[in-house]
């Protein structure tokens, strides 16, 4: 666990009004590392990813993006949202544009590739995520999983550093989340650094190298899944992975 | 209970929805003959319906006439297409500087809020009539002074500030996790407005855009104010030296002519659009 921190969280802290949300996060998400968040509904999981891809101001502390402080006034936020991937919870897809068109959007706007090289790249992208055929369509026309790959196609076009992963697979139908998180696990294998926020544990433990249970904006407890996920110390984390089994056996 | 085939079922079903339908048709008719008959017989019996069936209806009138007034309606086409395109273009150059947030421009938005807020608020003849009077008053060379220029001018203030209170809604309705995707791929601001935001935007206000088409088509004809012998202006004064009023039938009759075909393609943008 030597390798050299690709995303690196210090004392990060957010409010939105008088509402703190982030109390003083440290993170460290290592090249091929997988950081799992995991939190209730409101913990400021989905706010801290937004925070390193800089779609949202933080108050204090900062983001370093392989070493470099991004969060300094006078760094410029559109480079650094190239090297990072974000996937969303409601997949954000772009409806007027057919998935391959989404998938090279940036890089022919953003990067200035060719168009045929683009394309070409992009309907690479989607054979690789089981999306071969599917490449003129709308998103409409597609199931939500589907999309959903098109969407972490469209985060890894620009090749970035990192992946952000925003509870993607919590807006699927329970069929459709195998395959998403299928073609995660299999990102993780090839070495793809990420930041995932979820609710399926099953997926942390498969994925992730590490575990951060967030609470009220403070990550309490983390380590390797097992020990998180199954010997948890603090009594919220106890709590909290309660009461998602109890929630789980209602289904 | 006795069994029936399936297929005698659908049949039965099959009858009975064409004997409905038939009688839907049948009763659709009658009521179309009784209303329109009604209509037409009130008109027919009122007690001035001869003199304006003579001053409104005479097809000699209209034979006359109708070569004029189709040479002033092919002036109105001319000046609804350009002024449209003026429009188009000027509507999403003040929608968008009124959308953008960059401090700048805060002397450009604030003229663009009082432009909307003036010319929406002003009736168009109003305007019309101050552009096409006021400006050759002010007697500065290089103005234009063809009152079917100003009249065009006048025309393209109105419909502008309209226009880009359209595109705006349209902007307005593209959901933020939209420019916020965007953004997160590496777009800059601009980017996600160009190649993201405003398709979207205004593939969502082509039906109330073509709208404000055809309400533009009709009100060229407020430019005959001003003089020039467009299809109203050239109807009106056939009939005030003849005194039959058929060529203004006339006029309107080409009026509909390009403002019905307009309305379906409309109609049928809308039910796609759904």
């Amino acid at each position: 666990m030597t390798a050299s921190p690709v995303i690196e969280v210090r004392g990060v802290t957010k409010a939105f009004g008088e509402v703190p949300v982030l109390r003083g996060i440290d993170l460290v998400v290592p090249e091929h590392g997988a950081v799992a968040l995991i939190g209730a509904s409101g913990s400021g999981k989905s706010t801290l990813l937004r925070c390193i891809d800089l779609l949202e101001p933080i108050d204090d502390g900062d983001v370093l993006l392989d070493g470099e402080v991004v969060t300094d006034p006078s760094v410029e936020p559109v480079a650094v949202r190239r090297r990072l991937g974000m996937v969303f919870q409601a997949f954000n897809l772009f409806p007027h544009l057919t998935a391959v068109e989404n998938v090279a959007l940036a890089p022919m706007r953003a990067q200035g590739v060719g168009r045929e090289e683009a394309r070409a790249r992009a309907a690479e992208l989607l054979a690789r995520f089981g999306l071969a055929g599917r490449e003129g369509e709308r998103p409409d026309n597609l199931s939500g999983g589907q999309q959903q790959r098109v969407a972490i196609a469209r985060a890894l076009a620009t090749r970035p550093r990192a992946l952000l992963l925003d509870e993607i697979t919590s807006a699927l139908d329970p069929e459709l989340v195998g395959e998403v998180l299928e073609v995660v696990r299999d990102l993780k294998a090839q070495g793809t650094t990420m930041l995932v926020t979820t609710h399926e544990m099953g997926f942390a433990r498969d994925v992730a190298d590490e575990v951060c249970f967030l609470h009220e904006g403070r990550i309490i407890e983390r380590g390797a899944p097992a020990a998180v996920l199954d010997t948890p110390e603090q009594p919220e984390t106890q709590r909290f992975l309660r009461r998602l089994l109890a929630a789980r056996r209602a289904l | 209970m006795a069994a029936v085939a399936p297929e005698d079922r659908r049949a039965v079903r099959a009858a009975a929805e064409r004997r409905r339908s038939r009688r839907g048709l049948a009763i659709a008719a009658v009521s179309t003959v009784v209303v329109v008959g009604g209509l037409a017989a009130l008109l027919v019996t009122s007690p001035g319906w001869s003199s304006v069936k003579d001053t409104f209806f005479d097809p000699e009138a209209f034979k006359t006439s109708f070569p004029a007034v189709l040479k002033g309606f092919w002036l109105d086409v001319k000046i609804f297409v350009t002024v449209e395109i003026a429009v188009l273009i000027l509507g999403l150059v003040v929608a968008l500087v009124r959308t953008t947030g960059a401090p700048a421009l805060f002397p450009l938005r604030a003229m663009a809020v009082v432009f909307t807020d003036v010319f929406r608020g002003v009736p168009t003849i109003l305007v019309v009539y101050l552009v096409g009077f006021g400006v050759p008053a002010l007697e500065i060379s290089g103005l234009p002074t063809d009152p079917i220029v100003l009249g065009g001018i006048g025309l393209t203030l109105s419909y502008t500030a309209y226009v880009t209170e359209v595109y705006r809604a349209g902007i307005d309705s593209v959901h933020p996790s939209q420019r916020q995707a965007a953004l997160a791929v590496g777009l800059t601001g601009g980017q996600a407005l160009r190649f993201v935001v405003l398709p979207q935007a205004v593939r969502r206000v082509l039906p109330p855009l073509l709208n404000d088409f055809i309400s533009l088509q009709k009100d060229v004809a407020l430019v005959a104010i001003l003089g020039p012998q467009e299809a109203f202006r050239v109807a009106q004064i056939d009939a005030s030296s003849t005194f039959n009023y058929t060529p203004l039938l006339a006029a309107a009759a080409l009026y509909l002519c390009v403002t019905i075909p307009l309305a379906r393609v409309l109609d049928h943008m809308q039910r796609r659009s759904r």
